[in-house]
C-alpha cells in the first residue's frame, strides 16, 4: 500500500454553509498506515475477529435451536459441523475467538494504563499471536481427544 | 489550586458536566459497558470453548443432558446474553466509524440491535426449553 508522505494530503470533500464544496483535512487513516506493521495489523485484526466471532454466534444459536427441536435437526447441525467445511469454519472461529480474547486482554491492560511503550506493544502483540496459536491447537487437541 | 484551574478552563455548564454527555451523546457508558461485558465474557468464553470441545461428536441425548444441567443452563444464558450485548456494542462502533450517512448508520445500528435481541432470545428460549 502506498504511503502518503504528508498527512495534510488526506482530505475529504466537505461543504461550506453556502453549499459550495471544499477540501477539508481528514484525520490520517489508511493513507498513512503501513498495514504490514504489527501494531496496525493486530489492531484491525481485533475488529475483524470480533465480526467473525459474532458470525460464530449464529452457529451457537443454530446448534441450541436444533438441540431443542429434536434429534433430526440436531443430526443436521452435527453433520454440517463435522463435515470438512464445518470443521474448517469451526477451526477459523476458534482461532478468531482466541485472538479476540487475548487481544481484548491486551486492550484492557492498555485501558488500565499499562504497556504503552513501543517495545511493550510489540512484546504483547507477539504474545497475543503465539498465545492464539497455542490455545487454538490446545482446543483442538481436547476436541479430537474427546471425539465420539 | 489545580481545582481552581479546572474550574476556570472548562467551558462546559455544570448541568452538562453532571449529565456526562459529550459529543458522543452517551458519555462513557458505551465504552465502559463494553469493557465490563468483555471482562465477564473472559471466564464464560473460556468455559464455553472448553465445554464445546469436550462435547465434540456428542449425541443429541448427551448434548441435551449437558445443556439441561442447572449450572450449564445458567452459564449458557449468561454467555448468550452478554455475547449478544457485547456484539451489538462492537458492531455499533464499527458502523459509527465507517458509515457516513446518518440515517444509514442509524439503520445499521438499530438493525443489528434488533437481530441481537431476536437471536439472543431465540437461543435463550432453546436453552430454557431444554433445561426447564
Amino acid at each position: 500500500m502506498s504511503i502518503m508522505q504528508d498527512s495534510r494530503e488526506a482530505t475529504m470533500i466537505g461543504r461550506r454553509s453556502d453549499g459550495t464544496p471544499v477540501r477539508r483535512p481528514l484525520s490520517p487513516h489508511l493513507q498513512v498506515y503501513d498495514m504490514l506493521q504489527m501494531t496496525s495489523a493486530l489492531s484491525i485484526s481485533g475488529r475483524i475477529t470480533g465480526v467473525i466471532w459474532s458470525l460464530g454466534l449464529l452457529l451457537l444459536v443454530w446448534w441450541l435451536l436444533a438441540a431443542a427441536a429434536g434429534p433430526e435437526a440436531f443430526a443436521r447441525v452435527q453433520g454440517f459441523l463435522g463435515s470438512f467445511l464445518g470443521l474448517l469454519i469451526l477451526f477459523g472461529m476458534s482461532a478468531a475467538a482466541w485472538f479476540h480474547t487475548l487481544n481484548g486482554i491486551r486492550h484492557l491492560a492498555w485501558d488500565a494504563g499499562y504497556g504503552y511503550t513501543i517495545p511493550a506493544t510489540y512484546r504483547s502483540g507477539r504474545a497475543v499471536l503465539i498465545g492464539t496459536a497455542v490455545l487454538t491447537v490446545l482446543t483442538w487437541i481436547i476436541a479430537i481427544a474427546f471425539w465420539g | 489550586m489545580a481545582e481552581d484551574q479546572v474550574r476556570t478552563t472548562t467551558l462546559r455548564t455544570p448541568l452538562g458536566r453532571v449529565r456526562g454527555l459529550g459529543s458522543a451523546k452517551s458519555g462513557v457508558r458505551h465504552w465502559w459497558v463494553q469493557r465490563v461485558t468483555s471482562a465477564a465474557l473472559l471466564p464464560l468464553t473460556l468455559w464455553f470453548v472448553i465445554s464445546a470441545a469436550l462435547l465434540a461428536g456428542a449425541t443429541h441425548a448427551e448434548t441435551v443432558a449437558w445443556i439441561a444441567r442447572p449450572w450449564n443452563a445458567v452459564l449458557l444464558l449468561l454467555t448468550i446474553g452478554l455475547s449478544f450485548y457485547h456484539t451489538a456494542l462492537g458492531a455499533q462502533v464499527i458502523f459509527e466509524d465507517y458509515i457516513n450517512q446518518e440515517w444509514l448508520r442509524m439503520a445499521y445500528i438499530l438493525g443489528v440491535k434488533a437481530l441481537c435481541w431476536l437471536l439472543g432470545l431465540a437461543a435463550a428460549l432453546a436453552v430454557l426449553r431444554i433445561a426447564v
